[in-house]
């Protein structure tokens, strides 16, 4: 009966999710019939900003677009505008983006399964969690100069090179990271608090998943084997991996999947510190970008798309940005009816929601 | 929990994980990018620091002979510094104190 709803709404502001998303939810006694999302809080505009800016000067601004996976945001725009003046950057500064986004993806991750304890109430796991990552951003911040904005790309490679003193100390970081959360990891799997709140939640299916155009952590969560590393964009065809995927599609299997991916990533720099030849960072690049371009990576939440038209001036014609939290949205929309009231932080956060980079 | 457990254990027995502000400081890393300020004495005011900030945080002028840099616009990213022909714009790697009211960093050549 109509009469027996009501509309709570989950946000804008909520203690589990800092940023600014707002879920009307159509409730029926304690069970979500329909979540009516809306965003727009946090809109700044930065697409228009290439009228102003040029293209170089434009890295620090697309950098800025979110606050957790900006380098793979840089390096996008870096690779699509390179691609488009047909520069090849050298071996090295093609392994040094790879060691780089293997860094922000462990800590985005970290920061992730910290936020998604603390969802669930488990506020140890999350001070445990949050400890490790704490680590990787003082890495980050010897390496680059700065904890998570670290600014390296350049159009023609890096503006800082590690070196090999520092690469041991990455190694060893990586490796002490690595045991501590071995120790964690258990609790993450097998801990019958946490599998109470995720195994079962907020189910979604394969074929749904790739109907919906679901990307990234949380399509593998359903099955879905779609990694854009795969596609070999900087020196991610010279190393070995395989996508992680797990195939239950609840909140569960989305959490195991980031914690393998974890693991994933630390094997990854491995590979890349062991493999990375000695030589230049980066080429001089003259003239400006003409023509159009799409470029596609993988970040953290999933595949970043740019679009970018440029017309031979240093000033971009139009950027175009899709986030994989734009893709993973619809997920939040599928699975809420039918679920718990209580079940709706696990659920929104289970799609590690950037809402700073969907409005950009 | 009670996988926690061992991790509760040796949380017990080792040192914090977090400082105490005040009394322990979190020393700089080396080329950390802390705050930017010039060596006003080589400037020669070419302005090309101007031009290639992203965030419109430094002004030059050649005329009054000054170089201002307002630092709650400047994100840092060291462009100034790469850029500039003489070197003399530095990045220190500590941080600005707070202040409790906004101010231009502005350098005057004599």
């Amino acid at each position: 009966m109509p009469d027996r709803r009501t509309i709570i709404p989950f946000g804008p502001q909520h203690p589990v999710l800092p940023e600014p998303i707002q879920l009307r939810l159509v409730i029926e006694d304690e069970r979500v019939v329909e979540a009516i999302p809306s965003v727009g809080y946090v809109h700044r505009g930065l697409e228009k900003l290439i009228e102003t800016k040029d293209y170089n000067q434009m890295i620090f601004v697309v950098e800025r677009i979110c606050g957790i996976c900006s380098f793979m945001h840089a390096l996008t725009f870096c690779q699509a505008i390179e691609s488009l003046m047909d520069v090849e950057i050298p071996p090295r500064a093609k392994y040094l983006r790879v060691i780089w986004s293997e860094l922000h993806r462990v800590h985005s991750h970290l920061l992730w399964l910290g936020l998604m304890a603390d969802s669930f109430g488990f506020e140890s796991l999350f001070m445990q969690i949050w400890k490790i990552r704490e680590e990787i951003l003082d890495v980050l911040e010897k390496t680059s100069g700065n904890r998570v904005i670290i600014s390296t790309n350049i159009v023609g490679g890096l503006r800082r090179d590690i070196k090999d003193d520092m690469m041991k100390h990455v190694l060893n970081v990586v490796g002490e990271c690595k045991r501590e959360m071995d120790r964690v990891k258990k609790v993450f799997t097998h801990d019958y608090t946490v599998k109470h709140r995720t195994v079962g939640v907020g189910v979604l299916s394969k074929g749904k998943a790739y109907e919906l155009g679901i990307v990234g952590p949380t399509g593998r969560g359903s099955g879905l084997e779609q990694d854009s590393r795969t596609l070999g964009y900087a020196a991610y065809d010279q190393l070995d991996f395989t996508p992680v995927v797990e195939t239950d599609g609840d909140c569960y299997a989305r959490m195991v999947v980031r914690l393998r991916e974890v693991f994933q990533s630390f094997d990854l720099i491995e590979q890349a510190v062991s493999k990375i030849p000695k030589g230049e960072i980066s080429v001089p690049v003259k003239g400006n970008p003409d023509g159009e371009v799409v470029a596609r990576v993988e970040q953290p939440r999933g595949e970043v798309f740019y679009y970018i038209k440029a017309n031979g001036t240093k000033n971009l014609e139009r950027l175009r940005v899709r986030t994989p939290t734009f893709a993973n949205v619809p997920v939040l929309l599928a699975v809420m009816p039918g679920a718990q009231l209580a079940d709706v932080p696990v659920i929104t956060l289970s799609i590690d929601p950037c809402i700073s980079c969907t409005e950009r | 929990m009670f996988r926690m457990l061992g991790n509760i254990i040796r949380n017990l027995f080792s040192k914090p994980a977090t400082r105490k502000y005040p009394q322990t400081r979190r020393e700089p890393f080396e080329n950390a990018r802390g705050c930017i300020d010039i060596d006003i004495s080589n400037c020669i005011f070419c302005g090309i620091c101007q031009k290639k900030c992203p965030a419109d945080a430094i002004k030059v002028s050649k005329d009054g002979k000054s170089w201002e840099i307002d630092p709650y616009k400047c994100i840092i990213c060291n462009v100034c510094t790469e850029s500039c022909p003489k070197k003399c714009i530095l990045s220190n790697p500590e941080y600005k104190a707070p202040e409790y009211q906004k101010s231009i960093n502005r350098r005057v050549k004599e």
